[in-house]
């Protein structure tokens, strides 16, 4: 048993951004969320982790309802990663990842022999364990969202959230974002933009639409090109690729001026 | 797994500890040596030993009241105030994750002005403790206003300094409208005097209220060090990590009001020290708090103490008000941190 939503609703500023959701996350698999912009992908995901605070209906960890946890209990068993965090304090990699630890520290506790193996494992895990002394603020974007990940690993969690980890890095750091991610065997949920890696990627894929989910399964299942012209309002040809998982070609009409070129 | 403690670096420890509190002593023991009359470090100790112990030292009734009435209250209750408004500071810029935060940027100090005139002026006592009361009330009224004006106005990092400024200015006019219209003369030129920071009138009682108000409210910083570190990726980090946000800024904010609140009421208004101290701690002990605010608290006091040296003797003949001293060292120091954080965004 892991996390799961059950016809949770949640509005901004009296519009309905997350919309009678239902979701189960599977144990040690990775669910992705695909959907455009402003979907409401973000939104769920923080109502996932109680960032924010569902109007209805209720999100349950094992059974138990996520909104009569203590927070701290919550932060030992589920950690988040944001998208693109960022910080002007002066920090090295290690104190990021050291961060981590806080929910398993008391406000006098000193630094055990646990804490640090923790913190060493974590680090080991996304492969920066050189970088341990390094200032954040000199790494490139791709080795801060590995920084992140330590830092939730840290929380030695069961299930990981993740908001678009992938955004804003190139194609070879993506993909390796994503296949670390496979390789912990922790139970992820993320937010997608990039169908194809989505395909590659994820045992199972929700699609969401205006605040609801309009489809989920496995990517086989899910990646139609009816659904995908329906959602993103995009034109494509699905056929299987080499990887043997569905592989996404967007049609572009060639009369579009600047293609045709 | 085992769960031993790794032992922290003791001697080490203490051995910083006791070189902090040895440059305490003699920033205090500066102070109690000069100023109009000079008098010697070996008649200082006699007289405190005769206030402290009652001795009996043969040291003349001016000496003892000029060192033990005078000059010790008047340090110690610079060092408080010192201390106390970097550690406001320190607190302040973790959770708010802006540089430039501090009490009087963000107008608690206005704040507290308003409440400790209104006071003054319109009577109820004027007491040290009903003056620190209405100071009280003026800060966390100004706390509300500026929260709610940078909420407002989409409550990103550099809206909170823009409705720091607009309530500063609005508690700013409060009190000289209160001053104008309600206090005759002799009070508007005390309360003037006052608000550009004086450490003039301060006499023991102050000094009692101030150090268990310092003490308790640096106890509650300690405990939250940690929980500060937490807020350095943002509010929903901290929340992610554990951190029940809604509670810890509630109990912050509002000790770092007690603590404003108390020094504006006996010393007036100081600006700039809970702005530079931080950056100068952090860049001697690094960002991690359960150091930082230890090394905020003494070095503020330190720094106030010299301030309020240079105060008496910068002018011959005159006494600067506090304001001005901080304000001289404060102002290139602020233009320094704007200067850096353009750089690094």
């Amino acid at each position: 048993m892991t996390l799961a939503a059950h016809d949770i609703r949640w509005s901004a500023a009296r519009k309905m951004i997350v919309d009678g959701v239902t979701l189960r996350a599977e144990p040690g698999r990775i669910l992705g969320l695909i959907g455009p912009n402003g979907s409401g992908k973000s939104s769920l995901l923080r109502l996932l982790c109680r960032l924010r605070k569902v109007e209805s209906g209720v999100v349950t960890l094992d059974d138990r309802d996520l909104a009569t946890m203590a927070r701290r209990d919550l932060a030992r068993r589920l950690a988040f990663v944001e998208q693109q965090a960022s910080t002007e304090v002066q920090l090295s990699v290690c104190d990021v990842v050291k961060l981590g630890r806080t929910p398993h520290r008391g406000a006098l506790a000193s630094w055990t022999d646990a804490d640090e193996a923790a913190v060493e494992a974590a680090l080991e895990r996304v492969d920066m364990s050189e970088r341990h002394d390094q200032l954040w603020h000199t790494l490139s974007g791709g080795e801060r969202q590995r920084v992140h990940i330590a830092r939730a690993l840290a929380q030695e969690p069961r299930e990981l959230i993740l908001d678009e980890p992938t955004n804003h890095l190139d194609i070879q750091h993506q993909l390796s974002i994503l296949a670390l991610l496979r390789r912990l065997g922790v139970t992820c949920i993320l937010a997608l933009h990039d169908l194809n890696l989505a395909s590659l990627f994820c045992d199972e894929i929700a699609v969401m639409h205006e605040g609801r989910v309009v489809a989920s399964g496995t990517p086989s299942e899910v990646l139609t090109e009816d659904l995908i012209s329906r959602v993103f309002g995009v034109a494509v040809s699905i056929r299987a690729g080499a990887s043997g998982r569905r592989h996404i070609e967007y049609l572009i009409d060639p009369s579009d001026e600047g293609i045709a070129r | 797994m085992s769960h031993a403690p790794i032992a922290p670096n003791w001697p080490a420890r203490i051995a910083i500890a006791l070189a902090a509190l040895l440059a305490l002593v003699t920033a205090i023991a500066l102070a109690v040596t000069i100023g109009e009359m000079k008098i010697p470090l070996s008649t200082a100790f006699q007289a405190l030993g005769n206030g402290v112990f009652n001795l009996g030292y043969p040291v003349s009734a001016i000496q003892q009241g000029v060192i033990f009435d005078y000059r010790l209250s008047r340090a110690l209750l610079a060092a408080l105030c010192g201390g106390t408004l970097a550690l406001s500071g320190a607190i302040l810029q973790a959770l708010l994750r802006n540089p430039l935060a501090e009490p009087y940027i963000l107008g608690i100090s206005a704040g507290a002005s308003t409440g400790a005139v209104a006071v003054m002026i319109l009577g109820f006592g004027g007491t040290v403790l009903t003056l620190s009361g209405g100071a009280f009330l003026g800060a966390i009224a100004a706390l509300a206003v500026v929260a709610l004006l940078a909420t407002g106005a989409g409550g990103s990092s550099d809206r909170v300094i823009l409705a720091g400024v607009a309530g500063s200015q609005l508690f700013n006019a409060a009190t000289a409208t209160i001053v104008t219209t309600l206090a005759n003369a002799e009070q508007a030129r005390g309360v003037m005097f006052w608000l550009l920071g004086n450490f003039g009138g301060v006499r023991w009682p102050d000094v009692w209220v101030a150090t268990p108000v310092a003490l308790i409210c640096f106890g509650i910083c300690m405990l939250h060090a940690k929980v500060l570190d937490a807020f350095a990726f943002g509010a929903d980090a901290a929340a992610s990590l554990g951190v029940a946000v809604a509670r810890v800024k509630i109990v912050l904010f509002a000790t770092t009001a007690v603590m404003t609140a108390t020094m504006v009421s006996i010393v007036g208004t100081v600006g700039f020290v809970g702005l530079v101290i931080p950056h100068a701690a952090r860049f001697l002990v690094g960002p991690a708090h359960a150091r930082l605010l230890p090394t905020c608290l003494v070095i503020g006091a330190i720094f106030m103490i010299l301030a309020d040296i240079l105060s008496r003797i910068l002018v011959p003949q005159q006494i600067l008000p506090i304001g001005v001293v901080t304000a001289l060292f404060g102002a290139p120091a602020f233009a320094l941190i704007l200067y850096r954080a353009r750089r690094a965004t």
